[in-house]
């Protein structure tokens, strides 16, 4: 199974690289406290307004958290044309996205864990009842960002505007991730049954179908500079 | 080019038609007034630009196949010209919310989708612009294309159930009434000229896009 | 073993390459010569499968490059200027990735094989941010061995080495022709490789205006022909 080890090999050396330069889990982590300070000063100390927002914030602090984490995805390939390394590898190269997209996956599952304690915490609100089907929202909801966010990482790695081009072009896709999750969110911190919301999560199971599908198949494309 | 040129002259006959029909022939619309004839740029505008985006959705796969150049400058100039449609399509909508609803913009489900999608197809544009290679643009181009183009259903449905949980559809929405034949016939008459228009701007477009890289 | 024809590169309305055609046998080895900007990069790109020619045929073990560059890039392996490090890992770990990726054995008999025959042993488990350049380039020949290839592609390979350092490298290169490999070398300077050169070329402006036999051209000879030619080719118009 050559494509399984690829693939985990990618993330095996992302994971260590990542380990042994600790700066960028600990800027993004800080970076989540410090939206937290600034979606507060925003809204002003109204606890209601800041509850009745909150599904809001929560994924807006997700997708800025993420802009800047998956966004840095293939830095580390711009180096010594490792980049180069990787096109001349044999094989199918979308074993090396799978690799990064299970990586993102983590980055964004250890961010998005700590500001919703974080959430919780400040914000005195009750995440820990829902916490189950919210769990199932948020990983179905960040599938769709990591894997569309992995496949334009690749793609703006070597685009001049870079930092401008990756957010302007990953945001409105996102659109209908966002509308879902957020949605579900809402329904879910009210109460609501995770059956309620069914509809949401298909349409979010279906367009990560989609995203998932779409990496697989362009990212060679992609990787060829 | 004797083809773009009868194209042309077709478009043009195609939009005077259009013209008359809509704001000659048909009549007026009882309720909303003759602000409801915009109707006739809003609805073919936004036909115009599915068709735009549909062929950017073509030209990227099959750029991405075959990597013949005529396929990559179908999808940028499909992708130029779906923009300049969209954004058509959400200044008329806007223009003809104002007295319908009292307000230049609201999230109302045909409008938001537009919107994003605009958004989409900017940043498409955007990224075209900044790639100097053309085979690195035309790969990174179709990517795009291809994503935005199998979005759109995505947020089609997104969007309008998103739309159902906040308000209610309003009565007034800007849906074209089929009751009546005359308007049915000018809004016809209206989208037969725009696709002639949308294919001759896009010939040209194309042309030119050849000529630049012939230099 | 390689068997280029005619390859033509144009770049945004400049020809980098204009033309050149060479083939290299198994067990042979061909320098590359040129001053800066002759195209000597852009040609090795396109013998890697990494850059795809304007026009011309690649040949390589008799399959064609161009058109099913997957079937050949097993047998390539290319050392250019990066050297594919990552300056996080240690050396060993590096070596551990890019074997995995390519599909082969990373068992720690081999990589520990590989690294004591480029004489890395000592610093397999440094990160290889502190190593210099010339260990760098030792780890990327460490690969090299490791994935087995059989066209080696190298592009200044002898930059910021000590005399030492380009013995090392023209003893591997030595190693890899007797192995049966095919190997490219692109240079500027007249320091290395031409000793374990089979073929000397001397690329100008895109085009080959030389190619002889190494044994045919004592060093000074070769010297004043690449001067002549490369003056001669940058006051034409």
């Amino acid at each position: 199974m050559s494509y399984a080890r690829r693939a985990w090999i990618i993330l095996w050396k992302d994971f260590l690289v990542e380990r042994r330069s600790k700066e960028q889990l600990n800027a993004l982590l800080f970076f989540c406290l410090l939206l937290l300070f600034l979606f507060q000063f925003a809204l002003g100390p109204d606890r209601e307004r800041l509850a009745a927002a909150l599904p809001g914030l929560l994924w807006l602090g997700f997708i800025l958290a993420g802009l800047l984490g998956l966004g840095r995805s293939f830095l580390a390939e711009r180096e010594n044309d490792c980049w180069e390394g990787l096109r001349l590898s044999p094989g199918d190269k979308s074993a090396i996205y799978v690799g990064k997209l299970a990586g993102n996956c983590v980055l964004m599952a250890v961010v998005e864990i700590i500001l919703v304690v974080l959430f919780g915490v400040f914000y005195d609100v009750d995440l820990w009842t829902p916490a189950a089907p919210l769990a199932l929202v948020l990983a179905i909801g960040t599938v769709g960002l990591a894997a569309v966010g992995t496949l334009f990482a690749a793609m703006t790695t070597h685009v001049r505007a870079r930092e401008l081009l990756f957010p302007v072009l990953l945001l409105p896709v996102q659109v209908p991730v966002l509308l879902a999750t957020v949605s579900a969110t809402q329904a879910l911190l009210l109460g609501q049954p995770l059956a309620d919301v069914a509809h949401w999560l298909k349409l979010l199971v279906g367009a990560d179908l989609v995203y998932v599908t779409i990496g697989l198949l362009t990212f060679e494309f992609v990787l060829e500079a | 080019m004797t083809i773009t040129r009868i194209l042309g002259w077709l478009a043009a006959i195609g939009l005077i038609a259009g013209l008359a029909a809509g704001f000659g022939y048909a009549p007026r619309e009882a309720i909303q007034g003759n602000v409801q004839r915009i109707m006739y740029l809003h609805v073919p505008s936004v036909l115009t630009s599915y068709l735009a985006f549909g062929l950017v959705l073509i030209g990227s796969i099959a750029y991405l196949a075959t990597r013949r150049a005529g396929w990559d400058r179908l999808a940028g100039a499909a992708g130029e010209l779906g923009v300049l449609f969209t954004g058509l399509t959400i200044v008329t909508g806007s223009i003809w919310g104002k007295p319908t609803w009292g307000t230049w913009w609201t999230w109302d489900a045909r409008l938001t989708s537009t919107a994003v999608l605009f958004c989409v197809y900017v940043g498409y544009l955007l990224l075209r612009s900044l790639i100097e290679d053309p085979d690195a643009r035309g790969r990174y181009a179709a990517v795009v294309g291809v994503l935005g183009a199998v979005n759109i259903p995505i947020v089609h449905f997104s969007v309008k159930w998103w739309r159902a949980l906040h308000q209610p559809s309003t009565i007034l929405g800007p849906e074209p009434s089929p009751i009546d034949p005359a308007i049915g016939l000018a809004l016809f008459v209206n989208w037969i000229a725009f696709t002639l228009l949308f294919v001759y701007f896009l010939s040209r477009r194309m042309e030119i896009a050849r000529r630049e890289e012939q230099m | 073993m390689i068997a280029a024809h005619d390859l033509r590169k144009i770049y945004g309305g400049t020809v980098v390459l204009d033309g050149v055609s060479l083939t290299v046998p198994a067990g042979h080895c061909l320098a590359l010569l040129g001053p800066n900007g002759a195209g000597k990069t852009t040609l090795l790109r396109i013998l890697a499968t990494l850059l795809r020619p304007t026009t011309g045929t690649l040949r390589i073990d008799d399959v064609d490059a161009l058109r099913e560059p997957e079937r050949v890039r097993p047998l390539l392996s290319m050392v250019a200027h990066g050297s594919h490090v990552y300056e996080d890992l240690t050396a060993r770990e590096n070596l551990r990735f890019w074997e995995t990726l390519r599909g082969g054995d990373p068992a720690p008999s081999r990589l520990g094989a590989a690294l004591t025959q480029v004489e890395l042993d000592g610093v397999a488990d440094e990160r290889v941010r502190t190593f210099s350049s010339g260990m760098k380039r030792r780890l990327a020949l460490a690969r090299v061995l490791l994935g087995q290839a059989r066209v080696l592609l190298l592009d200044e390979p002898f930059t910021g080495l000590d005399r030492r350092g380009r013995k090392w490298v023209n003893e591997f290169l030595l190693g890899f022709k007797a192995r049966g490999g095919a190997a490219v070398v692109a240079t500027h300077s007249f320091g290395g490789g031409l000793g374990v050169a089979d073929r000397v070329c001397i690329l100008g402006q895109g085009r080959l205006l030389l190619e002889r036999p190494a044994a045919d051209l004592s060093a000074d000879e070769l010297h004043r022909l690449y001067e002549s030619l490369t003056d001669s080719v940058e006051d034409a118009p």
